[in-house]
């Protein structure tokens, strides 16, 4: 195929299932991806981001993004339970996953005890960060309940923050693995 | 739409990759775990027509030992080689480094030859490869071959790979009755190494035997240190043969300066590290004896 013809937009192939030859390079690429539990599907720009499905197509704008390279970590979500930047991955490779992102957390009557830590630990000012580090201290608690400080250091040391200072946020996190493990918070 | 255009792919074997390759080839870039090609397109530094994404190619995830070496399929995730048992007995080296590997949710995408591949001169891999004296199977318009790590890396960001290579499989020799130690010095955890050291040794009669050097981050490629590695061969690991270690290094070593640290900085520091992942190594090497 040669650089001026336009591949196919409509009917583009999808490639899940082995053939013998190749699939064909294409521009754009149906994609569904269930996002909390509902499935969204769109035909998209093969280039567009997973962050960009989950905020543009999805309408989900609590994933936040930062410095759109993979530095900032304020655009983490789960993909299939495991956290990543979704600003590092094209949305058509998302297809067929399960994606979860902070909407499916809480809710402002009924907080997640990571984002009821957050709040009484001054573990936010601004906010913009604040997703990045709920969907990673998510993830990091479910592997590791009993974290130490500095663990929960490292953990975080892939997520920037500009404003708050991060000694609110390892308390909150410290006392949010307190809470998930049916232990009193607020210590 | 932060990258630039281009076509995409998902081709499900290593046969489709192949074709693709050998359609497209000079004008194509691989995607592994995009965790360094993802940034250069969103900063529009890349501009590949053509996308291959090796995501779909599910006969590349494995790790499995044969004939006294671990093989990993190229696209085996750093995660999942860091959580392997085979990896924690047997390559305790690559034990070592996977966690410094950026952060989880890097380590959740990266690919173990992804990051061989792309060669970052930073990077963790490519030193554990050349430590471990490793090689990796690349498959190509001429059929498959094998490469010896003294022989794969050539540059910054480039190796002997050509536009129609994949790599396909990283082999590393089991090394479980050995010491290692990974260490390195980064601005923050998890950030790319100022200067990193893998460290093999094995220990009989309190003598260091089959000692291993290789740096990270003080050149175009990871460097191995001949002479440190003799200066300890055979050797009760004394005050005086760690010194004689760190003035190798620091004779041997040519790093460049840039804007997060000096040539001598990072020279000295490249001694510093020598000198404890080797002790730290030869204490492990004893525990394991």
């Amino acid at each position: 195929m040669g650089r001026g013809v336009t591949p196919a937009r409509r009917g583009t192939r999808r490639s899940r299932q082995p053939s013998p030859s190749a699939p064909v390079p294409v521009s754009r690429q149906d994609v569904a991806v269930r996002i909390n539990g509902t499935v969204y599907q769109a035909e998209v720009d093969v280039r567009t981001t997973l962050a960009d499905f989950i905020r543009g197509h999805a309408g989900l704008t609590g994933t936040h993004l930062g410095c759109e390279h993979g530095v900032c970590g304020a655009c983490t979500v789960l993909l299939n339970g495991e956290p990543v930047r979704s600003c590092l991955m094209l949305a058509v490779q998302a297809d067929g996953a399960e994606v979860t992102t902070v909407e499916a957390l809480g809710t402002p009557e009924r907080l997640h005890p990571l984002q009821e830590a957050f709040r009484e630990h001054h573990g936010l000012q601004c906010g913009f960060c604040t997703p990045g580090f709920l969907m990673t201290a998510l993830a990091f608690l479910q592997e590791n309940p009993r974290p130490t400080t500095e663990e929960i250091r490292q953990a975080i040391a892939g997520n920037l923050c500009r404003c708050t200072g991060y000694q609110g946020i390892v308390a909150a996190i410290a006392d949010a693995a307190r809470r998930m493990r049916g232990e009193s918070g607020g210590g | 739409m932060k990258p630039p255009p281009f076509r995409y792919a998902a081709p499900a074997s290593v046969d489709q990759v192949v074709s693709l390759l050998a359609a497209h080839g000079p004008e194509a870039k691989l995607l592994a775990g995009g965790q360094s090609l993802m940034p250069l397109l969103n900063l529009r530094l890349a501009r590949p027509a053509v996308l291959v994404d090796l995501n779909r190619v599910r006969e590349l995830d494995y790790i499995r030992e044969e004939d006294g070496q671990v093989i990993i399929g190229a696209m085996t995730r750093q995660r999942t080689a860091e959580r392997s048992p085979v990896v924690r007995r047997r390559l305790p080296l690559l034990a070592d480094a996977l966690p410094l590997i950026g952060h989880p949710p890097i380590r959740t995408r990266g690919t173990v030859g992804g990051s061989i591949a792309h060669a970052d001169p930073s990077a963790e891999l490519p030193a554990v490869l050349v430590a471990l004296d490793g090689s990796v199977v690349v498959r190509g318009p001429g059929g498959t071959r094998t490469v010896p790590a003294a022989e794969f890396f050539v540059s910054y960001l480039t190796t002997v790979l050509g536009p129609e290579d994949l790599l396909v499989e990283v082999r590393l020799p089991a090394h479980g009755d050995a010491g290692t130690a990974f260490l390195e010095v980064a601005r923050r955890h998890g950030d790319f190494a100022l200067v990193g050291v893998a460290v093999l040794a094995r220990v009989s009669e309190n003598r260091c035997r089959g000692v291993r050097l290789a740096f990270t981050g003080v050149g175009p490629t990871p460097v191995r240190v001949p002479e440190a590695e003799e200066a300890a061969e055979g050797r009760e690991l004394t005050a005086a043969v760690c010194a004689e270690v760190r003035t190798a290094v620091e004779a041997r070593l040519q790093p460049d300066s840039d804007i997060h640290a000096s040539a001598a900085y990072r020279r000295e520091v490249a001694g510093v590290l020598a000198e404890r992942a080797l002790r730290l190594a030869v204490q492990r090497a004893r525990e394991v004896e």
